[in-house]
C-alpha cells in the first residue's frame, strides 16, 4: 500500500493539516518509506491472535456520577487565543 | 568532591548531615546551569526564582523536623510534564506561549517530598524523536561530544544529567525515550510498567505506551525517585492499584540464583561487534555474582517497529487533534475561516516529524486501512507481549544492549526519519508488553557511554533496580562524567 498526492491531500484533510504543494512528493516520498517499513506487519501470522489495546488487563474505572471539578473558567480561559464574555470566540461559522 | 559530582543519595546524605543547605545546593546547580547550559542547550526553562523558595521552604522543613524524601534535592522535569504558572512546551511552538494552570501528578508528587525543581528540559516535540533534534527550541548537544546528540525524546534530562547541571531528572518514555538518551549519555533511567506512575498532567503522546521514570547517575537514585513519583491516582483511569514496593530496601539483595535471559534477538549479526561484547562482558560479572545466563527467543519483537509505528501515530493523530486553536496554544494570524484556522494553526503550529506522526496515524485508523494496519498492529503486539510472558516462565530479568549504536552526529538521520526509528529497536517491545525496564552505562567506545538494558516482569522495578546496584556496586562505569564543564 502506498500513497499517492491525491490520497496524501485526503488523509491531510483528515488530520486537518494544510500541505504546502511545494513540499507535497518530498513528504509522500517520506511517509511512503515509513509504510513500507510498517508493511512487514503483512508477514506476521496473526490467525487467531487477539488484538492488544492495552499492555495490562484492566478494567475501566468507575466513579460517583457527581461533580467533582471546581469551576476554573477565569483560570483556563486567558490560555485562549481569542475570548469575550466568558466564551472561545474563532472565527464566524454561520453567516 | 564538588557538590555536582556527588549522586542525589549522597547528596541527601550532606543535607541531612547538615554540610549545605537545600540553597547552597540549588544555587551551586543553578550556577552552572548558567554557565554551561548555553552550549547544551538541555533547558527550555529554567525556573531561578520558584527554586529559592522552595530551597528555603526545604531548609525550614528539615528545620522543623518535617524533610520529605527527597527534601531540598535539586532536580529538573521534562517539559512534557505541567507545570503551575510555569512554560508548558512539550518542545512545540504549538504550546510556546501555554502556561499550565494545574501540576502533573508527578510534579505534585515530587514537590510534596520536597524536591527543589530547577527547570524545565528541552526534548524531541510532543516526545516524536530519538536525537532530541526535533525541538522547536533546537537540538540538545551531547556533553560526551557536543557534536553529538543525546538521544530522545528525552534528550534534555539526559544531557542535563551526565553534565551533571541537575543530579536527577524526569523523563518519559514511549518506545524507549528514557532508556536510550540515557544510554548515549551514560547515566541510568527506568522506564517503569506501564500504570506504575500517574500519567495525568503528562500531555499524551501515545497513551497505552506512555510511562513517566526516573533519570539520575546510579540506579540507586533512580530507586529513591521512583518511590516518590509511583503509586495509584485517581485522576489517571490506566493508573493502578498496586502497592508501591520499598525500591531502596530492594538494592542490596545478592544476585546469587538470578535468571538472566540473554535473546538471540538483541544480539544480531548487524550489532556492533563492540557494543555487543560489552553487553556479554557485563552480564559476565552479573555471572560472577552468581546469576545464571539462560539463551532464550523472543520470535515477534523483530516486528516491533512495525508495530509501533502504527499504533502510536495512531494515538498520537487521536491525542494531537485537541491542539486546534480554539481554547490554548497556538494560533495562526488572520484565519479566513474555521476550517482554515484549523489547518493553519496546526500546520504552523507542529513541526515535521510530529506532522508526519499525525498522517501516518491517520491514514492507518482511515476507512479501508484500519484492518490492515491497525488491528493487525495490535495482534503483533499481543504476539510481543506473549513471547515475554513466555520468557518470564523461565527467566527473572531480561538483558541486552539499550541501542544499536553510540551517540550518532547531530544531523546524521535527520532527513531519514526509518533510519531514525530504529535507534529504537532494542527498547520499543518493552513498551508495546508495557513492561518495566532500565539502561544503565556498561563501557565505553570511542570516548562515548554504551548503555545495556535490565528488563523485569510486571512491577520487579525493584528487581532490576537490584540488579543494576548490584553491578554498579562492582563497576564504576555509572561513575564517569564527561569533561565537559569539570572547570567550571
Amino acid at each position: 500500500m502506498a500513497l499517492d498526492p491525491k490520497a496524501l491531500s485526503g488523509v491531510a484533510h483528515l488530520a486537518r493539516l494544510h500541505l504546502d504543494p511545494a513540499d507535497t512528493d518530498a513528504l509522500t516520498e517520506r511517509l511512503n518509506s515509513i509504510l513500507g517499513m510498517v508493511d512487514r506487519l503483512q508477514e506476521a501470522d496473526v490467525a487467531d491472535v487477539a488484538p492488544l489495546a492495552h499492555p495490562l488487563d484492566a478494567t475501566q474505572p468507575l466513579r460517583d456520577d457527581t461533580v467533582s471539578e471546581a469551576d476554573i473558567r477565569e483560570q483556563v480561559q486567558p490560555l485562549a487565543p481569542a475570548t469575550g464574555d466568558g466564551c472561545y470566540l474563532v472565527p464566524r461559522v454561520i453567516e | 568532591m564538588p557538590m555536582h559530582r556527588k549522586t542525589l543519595t549522597e547528596l541527601k546524605a550532606g543535607l541531612d548531615a547538615g554540610d549545605f543547605s537545600a540553597r547552597e545546593l540549588a544555587e551551586h546547580f543553578l550556577a552552572r546551569i548558567d554557565t554551561l547550559d548555553p552550549q547544551l542547550n538541555s533547558f527550555i526553562s529554567v525556573t531561578r526564582d520558584q527554586a529559592l523558595a522552595q530551597a528555603d521552604a526545604a531548609d525550614q522543613a528539615r528545620a522543623a523536623g518535617q524533610a520529605g524524601l527527597l527534601n531540598g534535592l535539586p532536580i529538573a522535569h521534562k517539559d512534557i510534564f505541567c507545570t503551575r504558572g510555569v512554560r508548558t512546551s512539550c518542545g512545540s511552538r504549538m504550546l510556546d506561549n501555554f502556561i499550565s494552570p494545574y501540576d502533573a501528578t508527578v510534579v505534585e508528587r515530587m514537590q510534596a517530598a520536597g524536591a527543589v525543581m530547577l527547570g524545565k528540559t528541552n526534548m524531541d516535540e510532543f516526545a516524536m524523536g530519538s536525537s532530541n533534534e526535533t525541538s522547536w527550541y533546537g537540538p540538545v548537544k551531547n556533553p560526551w561530544d557536543v557534536a553529538r546528540v543525546p538521544g530522545g525524546s528525552s534528550g534534555g534530562s539526559a544531557a542535563a544529567v551526565a553534565a551533571r547541571l541537575v543530579p536527577a531528572a524526569t523523563g518519559t518514555d514511549t518506545g524507549g525515550s528514557i532508556r536510550q538518551p540515557a544510554a548515549l549519555t551514560g547515566i541510568t533511567g527506568l522506564k517503569p510498567t506501564y500504570g506504575r506512575v500517574s500519567r495525568w498532567g503528562m500531555i499524551a503522546f501515545a497513551s497505552s505506551l506512555d510511562q513517566a521514570g526516573p533519570m539520575a547517575t546510579s540506579a540507586a537514585d533512580c530507586a529513591l525517585l521512583l518511590s516518590a513519583m509511583s503509586g495509584h491516582d485517581p485522576r489517571d483511569s490506566t493508573s493502578v492499584h498496586q502497592p508501591v514496593d520499598d525500591y531502596s530496601a530492594a538494592l542490596d539483595q545478592p544476585l546469587k540464583g538470578l535468571r538472566i535471559g540473554v535473546p538471540e534477538e538483541f544480539f544480531p549479526a548487524t550489532l556492533d561487534d563492540r557494543i555487543a561484547s560489552t553487553t556479554r562482558a557485563a552480564m559476565a560479572e552479573l555471572e560472577k555474582q552468581g546469576a545464571t545466563l539462560v539463551s532464550i527467543r523472543l520470535p515477534s519483537v523483530d516486528l516491533s517497529v512495525p508495530a509501533y509505528y502504527v499504533i502510536a501515530p495512531a494515538e498520537a493523530s487521536s491525542n494531537l487533534s485537541r491542539f486546534d486553536g480554539v481554547r490554548y496554544g497556538y494560533r495562526c494570524d488572520d484565519p479566513q475561516d474555521l476550517e482554515d484556522m484549523y489547518k493553519r494553526s496546526r500546520s504552523e503550529g507542529f513541526g515535521a516529524e510530529v506532522k508526519r506522526r499525525i498522517l501516518v496515524g491517520t491514514y492507518a485508523l482511515s476507512h479501508g486501512y484500519y484492518d490492515a494496519y491497525y488491528l493487525r498492529a495490535q495482534k503483533v503486539r499481543r504476539l510481543i507481549s506473549n513471547d515475554f510472558a513466555r520468557a518470564f516462565e523461565q527467566v527473572d530479568v531480561i538483558m541486552g544492549p539499550t541501542s544499536p549504536e553510540q551517540a550518532f552526529a547531530l544531523g546524521a538521520k535527520s532527513d531519514d526519519p526509518v533510519t531514525m526509528y530504529m535507534a529504537d529497536v532494542f527498547t520499543i517491545a518493552v513498551n508495546l508488553a508495557g513492561l518495566p525496564a532500565l539502561s544503565m552505562p556498561a563501557g565505553m567506545i570511542d570516548g562515548l557511554p554504551v548503555g545495556i538494558q535490565v528488563i523485569g516482569n510486571y512491577f520487579r522495578e525493584g528487581q532490576i533496580l537490584n540488579v543494576a546496584h548490584q553491578f554498579q556496586q562492582a563497576t564504576d562505569w555509572h561513575q564517569q562524567a564527561p569533561a565537559f564543564g569539570e572547570g567550571a
